[in-house]
C-alpha cells in the first residue's frame, strides 16, 4: 500500500486533479448568526465574530464536513481545509491570536475524516486534503502608510512565526499537502515556505515530495489587468522568486476570472519545472461585488486551458460552487494533463 | 530526483525576471549604493538623507545597472537598521525595485536582515570558507532557505586566495560542499576569484590578471552552473588618480575576463573606456602589464602614464597621408574633415576614372561608409560626422558642372527605380526647430541616402503629398514642442488613410519611445520607430527599409510597441491620482503672515531694442550646446574628457570663433521685452491689474499637480508662490537673438555647409537662454530689486543659486503652451521684439525664449506629472475652451484616454 504522498504522485501523471470550489459561498447558504460562530469556549469573547468562517471548524463542524462532502461528492480529488485565515496574525482582529494551532489541527482533521470516509466508499479515487495557508491581512513588502513608504506592518521574522505555527498545526491534523494561496505579496508566501522549511527539517522531513516530504502547492493571484501581483511582481519573477523550494505545483488563484488569467497562466505553463494549478473567481465580481458566471461559463474559459494542455490541477475559488465543480469535473476527465517541463538530474 | 528547467541558468528577480541566458553576454552590478564604494552614498546614509540615496539607486537604474548592489558596511552607522530602511524604501520605487538586489555585507546579520526584507531572488555578497566550514554550511543553508544566489569568495582558513592554484582549489572545494551537503542550486553559486592590482612593483602581483582569467576559465569549465563575478576597479588600484590608464586597463581587463567566462561584475560605467578606442600605443602597454608579456612591463606603463596624464598631445599637422593613392587621400579627408586638399583631389579622381558619376560612386563614397561605419561604432563623433559631410559636399560640388545633363526619363517610366533609398525628412506643422532634423539628415547623407529635407512647419498634406510623388522610402518626423506630438499623430494617421505602406520615424525633443508606442504606432500600420538621436538613425533606416529585413522589423517593433502599451497601460492603472479639490488643500506651504510682497522698483512694459551680445555672451551655459552635439559632459570638464574632450575643445574654438564674429559682423540681433505687474490670486488663477495693461483683462491659468504625495509634500502650483489674499507681484519677458539669422544661414546652405548651419542654429539658441539670464539677472537686482545685493558668477547662475525663478509656459511646471498667446499679448511681443508665435505657438525666430517671473524665496521648478479629467474640465471652463480643446493642448499631461477627435 502506497503511501498517500505516492499516491497522489501517481494520480497527477494520470490525470488532471480537481480541487474544490469556494468555502465562504457555501458558507453563505447556511445564512448563519453570530450564535453559529461562538462555543462555550468563546461565549465570553466581546468582538463579534460572525464572518469569522474558520471558526466554525470548532463551533459548527458538521456544516464545514457537509460542504467537503459536497465537493467530493462534485468530484473533487483535493479538499482544502478551513484554514485560510488561521494564523495568529489573522486571527488578531478577532482577538483570537491564541486560537491559531487549534484551529488547523481541528479543520485539518475535519477535512482528513471526511476524505478517508469518500476513499473507502470508491478506493480508485483515492481523495487528498491540502492544508490551506492564507497571505495573512498583512503584507511584508508594501508599507500600509502612503505617506511613510519604509514602515512595514509586519515583519518577516512575525510571518515566519506565525506560519510556523499554522504548519504544525496542519501536519499535526493530517493534511497531505500544504498549498500557499492567494500569494498578493511574495515575501510573504517567501515567509511561509521559510516557516515550512524550518517545522520539516524540525521534523526530519525530508522537502522534495519524490523522496517523501509532504508536498508544497503554491498559488499566487494576479491583481488587476497588469499582470503583476500586488506587490509588483510580473508573473515570472514571481515564479522566480519561489522556485527554491521542490514544490509540488505552482498556479493562479482568486482576484480575476479564468478570461483574464490566460496570459498569466500561459507564463507558469511555459516555465514552471512543477506541476500547474489554476483555480480562478466565478468571473470579475459584479458592482454589488457578487460573482455571477455560472458553472457552463466558467467550464467554458476553463477547458480553454485544459485544450492548451496547460494544467494539472483545477478547480475554484471565490464565487464557485459544487455545480461549478461538478461542471469542471466532467470536463477534465477528457483531457491529458500537462507534461512537466524538466528532465531529470542524474545524482 | 531533481527537477529542473531544461535550460538551468541562473534566475534571479526582482518586480521583473532577470534570466542569465544565452542571450547575455555580462550583466553588470550597479555600485553606487554602497557606502564603501561611494563617498557621495555613505555621507547621505549617514546623515539620514534617504530620499537622496534613493536617487542615487535610480541613477544606477537609469544607467543600465542589471543588479543593485547596497551595502551598509560603515562604522559609524547602525547597518542592520540602515539595510532594512534602504530595502524597504527602494521596495516602493518600483522603477528600482524592478532589478535585482545584491545584499552586500561582510556582517552576516545584515545580510540576514537584508534578506528579510526583499520579495524577489537577490544575491548575497558574500560569504568564503575563511572562518571553516561549518558556518560556511550554516550560512549557505540560512540562504538557501531564503532563495537567494550566492557570491563565494575564494578565501579560506589560511586566507585569501592569491594564485591560480589556491583560488580553483577553494572555489572546488566550497562548489562540492555546496552541492553535496548543502544541496545547494549550482546556478546560483557565484565565485568571486578576486580581483587583485596588477603593476604594483611588486613581482607577486604580476600575474595577478592572468591567474584571475586562467580561474575564471578553470571554474566555467570544471564547477558546472557556477558563475563568476569580481570588482573590476581593483585591477588598476595602482594607477589612482590617472583615469585615462585606468579605463584603458578596466577595458582590457574586462574584455579578457568575459573571453573566459566572467559573467557579471561590479564596474563603473564612466571608468570604462571602449577597448577599441584606447590608443595603440596605451593599449599595448596596458596588455603587456595584464599579460606579464615583458619584464618592463610595469616600468614602460609607468613612464607611458605619465605622457598620458599629460595629456597636452600636440597637433602636429601630419602631411604623410599627401603621399597615398588618391582613394585613400580623399578617404583620409572625408574621415578627418579636411578641406585643404579635396578640390584637387576630386579633379585627379575624376580624370583617373574618366567619370564625375564614377568618382562619387567610387571613392567618396567609400570614403563616405568609412566615416558611417566609425560613427555606427562609436568611434567618431558628430561633430567630426558633420565636418565629413562638408568635405564631401565640397567635392560634389565641384564635379557637378562636369556631369552628363539627365536624360529625359522615358515616357511612362518610373522616377526612382534606382538603386538609392530616399528618405523624407520634416519638422511638422506649427513648429520651427530643425537642428535635430539637420543632424539626422547628414548622418544619412552620409550613409547614402538621398535626403528629401521638406524643412520646417511642413502641412501633413504637403508631407503626404511629396512622399508619394518622389517616391520615398521613408518619411522621418521631427519636431521639439509638444503640440508637435498631436501633430505626429495626424501625420500618421493621414498616411494610413491615404494607403501608405512605408516606414515612419519619429524624432526630436519631445517625442519618446512611450508616445510613439502610444499614440502613434496605433493609427498606422506599416512600420513606426521612434528614433532616440541621429547615430540610431542609420540602423533604424537600414533595417525598416532592407527588402531582406523588413517585414521581420515591422513585426517586432509592431509587438514591441503593443507590449510598451500594455505595460504603459497596466501602469496607468497603478497610479495614484488625487481629486483637483484635493490637491488644491494641499498647496505650498508658505507662512504667508510673514512674507510681505515687494512692490517692484519698476512695473510696467519695458522694452530691450537691441541687447549687446557682447555683454550676454558672458552668461552662456556651454553644457546643453555639447549635448546639441550629441558630447555628453558637463562644460568645462568636458573639455578634459578622454573620451570626446579633443572634439569638445574643437567644438568649443569653432563656437567661440564663430560668437566673435557674430557680435562683431552683427549677424544676429537680440531683442527683448519685459513687465513687471500688480497681480491678484483667483483660485489656480493669477488676474493682472488692469490699470497696468492698457484696461484689458489678462488672466493667467496655471496647473496643479495631481500626483497623491507623501506626508508634507505639497501638490504644487505655481500660483502657490503668490499671495492667497493681498496684492502681490509677477513678471512676464521674451527675448530672442534669432533676428537676421534666416540670411546667413542661406549663405551657409548654399555652400552646403551643414557644419556651420548646425553651428549658428546652436549659438543663436545658447545666445537666447544667456540674454533670459541676464534679464532675469536685471530683474532681480534692478528692476524689481527684491535681490539687489545678489553677487553670482555664471557658474553660480547656471546652478540656479539666485531667488526666485522664471518657468516658461510650455516647459514642466505650466506644460501648457496657448498661454503664451497671453503673455505675448500682455507684454506686446510682437510688437515690441518682431518675434511671433505660430499656431501651435511656437515661436518665431526659433531661437527665442519667454517665461514669467516668480519672486517668492520658496519658488522653485517642478514637473506637473500626470493631471485628472476633473481638472482638465476645470481648466477648459476657465480657459472658456472646448474640453476636448484642452485636452488636445494637455494630452502629454492626461492621466487618461480622451475621446480623440480631431476637428482642426
Amino acid at each position: 500500500m502506497p503511501n498517500r504522498t505516492d499516491l497522489l504522485l501517481q494520480q497527477l501523471q494520470k490525470k488532471i486533479l480537481i480541487l474544490d470550489g469556494a468555502m465562504g459561498t457555501m458558507i453563505q447558504r447556511y445564512a448563519l448568526k453570530e450564535d453559529d460562530f461562538r462555543n462555550e469556549a468563546l461565549y465570553g469573547v466581546k468582538k463579534s465574530l460572525r464572518g469569522n468562517n474558520d471558526l466554525l471548524s470548532l463551533t459548527r463542524p458538521q456544516i464545514i464536513r457537509e460542504i467537503h462532502k459536497a465537493y467530493f461528492d462534485a468530484g473533487a480529488d483535493i479538499v482544502e481545509t478551513n484554514t485560510f485565515s488561521s494564523t495568529s496574525i489573522a486571527q488578531e482582529d478577532y482577538g483570537l491570536s491564541d486560537l491559531a494551532y487549534e484551529l488547523n489541527v481541528a479543520s485539518a482533521k475535519l477535512a482528513r475524516q471526511v476524505a478517508d470516509e469518500c476513499t473507502a466508499k470508491n478506493p480508485k479515487k483515492p481523495r487528498f486534503v491540502a492544508g490551506a495557508i492564507g497571505p495573512t491581512n498583512r503584507t511584508a513588502s508594501i508599507s500600509p502608510d502612503v505617506n511613510d513608504p519604509g514602515y512595514r506592518a509586519i515583519s518577516f521574522d512575525q510571518l515566519v512565526e506565525a506560519y510556523s505555527e499554522q504548519v504544525e498545526g496542519l501536519l499535526d491534523g493530517g493534511v497531505d499537502i500544504l498549498l500557499i494561496e492567494t500569494v498578493f505579496d511574495t515575501l510573504n508566501a517567501k515567509a511561509a515556505l521559510y516557516a515550512i522549511q524550518e517545522v520539516f527539517e524540525k521534523r526530519g522531513l525530508p522537502l522534495d515530495p519524490h523522496e517523501g516530504g509532504i508536498p508544497i502547492m503554491i498559488s499566487g493571484t494576479i491583481t488587476d489587468a497588469s499582470g503583476r501581483t500586488l506587490s509588483g511582481q510580473t508573473t515570472e519573477a514571481f515564479l522566480i522568486s519561489i522556485s527554491h523550494v521542490p514544490l509540488l505545483s505552482v498556479g493562479l488563484n482568486c482576484a480575476l476570472g479564468a478570461k483574464e488569467l490566460r496570459p498569466y497562466l500561459k507564463v507558469l505553463a511555459e516555465n514552471a519545472p512543477y506541476y500547474v494549478s489554476v483555480y480562478p473567481n466565478a468571473g470579475l465580481p459584479n458592482e454589488f461585488g457578487k460573482y455571477d458566471q455560472g458553472p457552463a461559463e466558467m467550464n467554458e474559459q476553463l477547458e480553454d486551458f485544459l485544450k492548451e494542455g496547460w494544467v494539472n490541477i483545477v478547480g475554484g475559488c471565490c464565487g464557485t460552487t459544487p455545480e461549478h465543480i461538478a461542471t469542471i469535473s466532467n470536463t477534465a476527465s477528457k483531457y491529458s494533463p500537462r507534461q512537466l517541463n524538466v528532465k531529470i538530474l542524474e545524482k | 530526483m531533481t527537477y529542473t528547467h531544461k535550460e538551468p541558468a541562473l534566475q534571479l528577480s526582482g518586480l521583473e525576471p532577470l534570466v542569465f541566458n544565452a542571450a547575455i553576454n555580462f550583466v553588470n552590478i550597479g555600485e553606487r549604493t554602497n557606502v564603501t564604494g561611494s563617498k557621495k552614498f555613505a555621507r547621505l546614509i549617514l546623515n539620514g538623507n534617504y530620499d537622496e540615496a534613493i536617487e542615487v539607486a535610480l541613477d544606477q537604474v537609469r544607467g543600465g545597472a542589471q543588479i543593485l548592489d547596497v551595502c551598509m558596511d560603515e562604522a559609524m552607522l547602525d547597518g542592520e537598521a540602515a539595510m532594512v530602511k534602504f530595502l524597504n524604501l527602494i521596495a516602493s520605487e518600483p522603477e528600482i525595485s524592478r532589478i535585482p538586489v545584491m545584499i552586500d555585507s561582510s556582517k552576516w546579520k545584515i545580510i540576514l536582515a537584508g534578506l528579510k526584507c526583499i520579495q524577489g531572488k537577490g544575491i548575497v555578497n558574500s560569504i568564503s570558507l575563511k572562518n571553516g566550514e561549518e558556518e560556511f554550511i550554516q550560512q549557505a543553508k540560512t540562504i538557501k532557505k531564503f532563495g537567494a544566489a550566492v557570491v563565494v569568495m575564494a578565501f579560506d582558513e589560511k586566507g585569501q586566495a592569491d594564485t591560480y592554484e589556491r583560488r580553483i582549489q577553494i572555489c572546488k572545494r566550497s562548489y562540492d560542499i555546496l552541492t553535496r551537503q548543502v544541496k545547494f542550486n549550482p546556478q546560483d553559486i557565484i565565485f568571486d576569484p578576486n580581483i587583485f592590482p596588477v603593476a604594483t612593483g611588486m613581482d607577486e602581483h604580476k600575474s595577478n590578471a592572468i591567474d584571475f582569467f586562467r580561474a575564471t576559465k578553470w571554474i566555467k569549465n570544471n564547477l558546472p552552473g557556477a558563475k563568476v563575478s569580481g570588482g573590476v576597479s581593483n585591477v588598476s588600484f595602482s594607477f589612482r588618480g590617472n583615469n585615462p590608464v585606468r579605463e584603458a586597463m578596466h577595458a582590457v581587463f574586462l574584455y579578457h575576463a568575459i573571453k573566459n567566462g566572467m559573467d557579471m561584475g561590479i564596474v563603473n560605467p564612466s571608468m570604462l573606456e571602449v577597448y577599441d578606442d584606447i590608443p595603440k600605443d596605451l593599449l599595448q602597454h596596458v596588455e603587456d602589464v595584464i599579460w606579464n608579456r615583458r619584464e618592463d612591463a610595469t616600468e614602460r606603463l609607468l613612464d607611458f602614464a605619465e605622457t598620458v596624464k599629460s595629456a597636452g598631445k600636440k597637433d602636429k599637422t601630419d602631411e604623410a597621408w599627401r603621399s597615398l593613392s588618391v582613394e585613400k587621400r580623399i578617404q583620409h579627408a572625408l574621415v578627418k574633415g579636411v578641406l585643404d586638399h579635396i578640390v584637387e583631389d576630386t579633379e585627379e579622381a575624376r580624370l583617373l576614372l574618366d567619370d564625375p558619376l564614377k568618382v562619387i560612386e567610387g571613392p567618396l563614397m567609400d570614403g563616405m561608409n568609412v566615416v558611417g561605419d566609425l560613427f555606427g561604432e562609436g568611434k567618431m563623433f558628430l561633430p567630426q560626422v558633420v565636418k565629413s559631410a562638408r568635405v564631401m559636399k565640397k567635392a560634389v560640388a565641384y564635379l557637378e558642372p562636369f556631369m552628363p545633363l539627365p536624360e529625359e526619363a522615358p515616357e511612362g517610366e518610373d522616377k526612382g527605380n534606382d538603386n538609392i533609398n530616399r528618405i523624407l525628412l520634416a519638422t511638422v506643422k506649427g513648429d520651427v526647430h530643425d537642428i535635430g532634423k539637420n543632424i539626422v539628415g547628414v548622418v544619412l547623407a552620409c550613409n547614402s541616402y538621398k535626403i528629401i529635407d521638406l524643412g520646417v512647419m511642413v502641412e501633413t498634406e504637403r508631407i503626404i503629398d511629396e512622399a508619394i510623388a518622389q517616391k520615398v522610402d521613408i518619411v522621418g518626423l521631427s519636431g521639439l514642442i509638444t503640440p508637435s506630438l498631436d501633430e505626429m499623430v495626424n501625420v500618421a494617421a493621414e498616411m494610413e488613410r491615404r494607403g501608405l505602406k512605408i516606414p515612419l520615424l519619429i524624432g526630436g525633443a519631445t517625442t519618446s519611445r512611450i508616445h510613439t508606442a502610444v499614440k502613434i504606432d496605433p493609427v498606422y500600420s506599416g512600420t513606426v520607430v521612434h528614433v532616440a538621436d541621429a547615430s540610431k538613425s542609420v540602423p533604424v533606416a537600414g533595417e525598416a527599409i532592407s527588402k531582406e529585413s523588413r517585414d521581420k522589423y515591422r513585426r517586432e517593433m509592431k509587438a514591441l510597441y503593443s507590449k510598451l502599451r500594455d505595460e504603459h497601460e497596466a501602469r496607468q492603472q497603478v497610479k495614484q491620482l488625487v481629486t483637483y479639490q484635493e490637491a488644491k488643500l494641499n498647496p505650498v506651504g508658505i507662512d504667508w503672515a510673514r512674507y510681505e510682497p515687494l512692490r517692484p522698483r519698476k512695473t510696467g512694459v519695458q522694452v530691450f531694442e537691441k541687447l549687446d551680445l557682447g555683454l550676454i555672451r558672458k552668461y552662456i551655459d556651454w553644457t546643453p550646446f555639447f549635448s546639441t552635439w550629441m558630447l555628453a559632459g558637463k562644460f568645462p570638464k568636458i573639455l578634459k574628457d578622454p573620451v570626446v574632450g579633443k572634439e569638445a575643445l574643437k567644438l568649443y574654438n569653432d563656437a567661440n570663433n564663430m560668437l566673435d564674429r557674430i557680435i562683431n559682423e552683427g549677424w544676429l540681433k537680440a531683442s527683448g521685452v519685459l513687465g513687471l505687474f500688480p497681480v491678484h490670486r483667483s483660485g489656480d488663477d493669477l488676474i493682472v491689474d488692469p490699470e497696468f495693461t492698457r484696461n484689458k483683462q489678462f488672466v493667467f491659468h496655471f496647473l496643479r499637480q495631481q500626483g497623491r504625495k507623501g506626508k508634507g509634500v505639497p501638490n504644487r502650483s505655481l500660483v502657490d508662490y503668490i499671495h492667497p489674499k493681498k496684492q502681490d507681484y509677477f513678471g512676464g519677458f521674451a527675448v530672442t537673438t534669432g533676428l537676421g539669422i534666416e540670411e546667413k544661414l542661406k549663405v551657409f546652405q548654399k555652400e552646403g555647409d551643414d557644419y556651420n548651419d548646425i553651428m549658428l542654429k546652436a549659438m543663436a539658441d545658447r545666445l537666447a537662454e544667456a540674454a533670459a539670464e541676464y534679464l532675469h539677472e536685471q530683474v532681480r537686482k534692478e528692476f524689481w530689486a527684491y535681490a539687489p545685493e545678489e553677487t553670482l558668477d555664471n557658474d553660480g547662475l547656471i546652478r540656479e543659486s539666485y531667488q526666485g525663478i522664471r518657468p516658461a509656459p510650455g516647459y514642466p511646471a505650466c506644460p501648457e503652451h496657448s498661454e503664451k498667446r497671453t503673455l505675448f499679448d500682455l507684454l506686446e511681443v510682437e510688437k515690441n521684439t518682431g518675434m511671433s508665435l505660430t499656431d501651435s505657438f511656437a515661436m518665431y525666430p526659433t531661437s527665442s525664449v519667454s517665461g514669467y517671473y516668480f519672486a517668492h524665496p520658496e519658488s522653485k521648478y517642478f514637473g506637473l506629472g500626470k493631471i485628472g479629467e476633473d481638472q482638465v474640465e476645470d481648466y477648459a471652463r476657465r480657459k472658456g475652451v472646448s474640453k476636448s480643446q484642452a485636452e488636445r493642448w494637455l494630452s502629454p499631461n492626461l492621466s487618461y484616454s480622451p475621446q480623440l477627435t480631431y476637428d482642426g
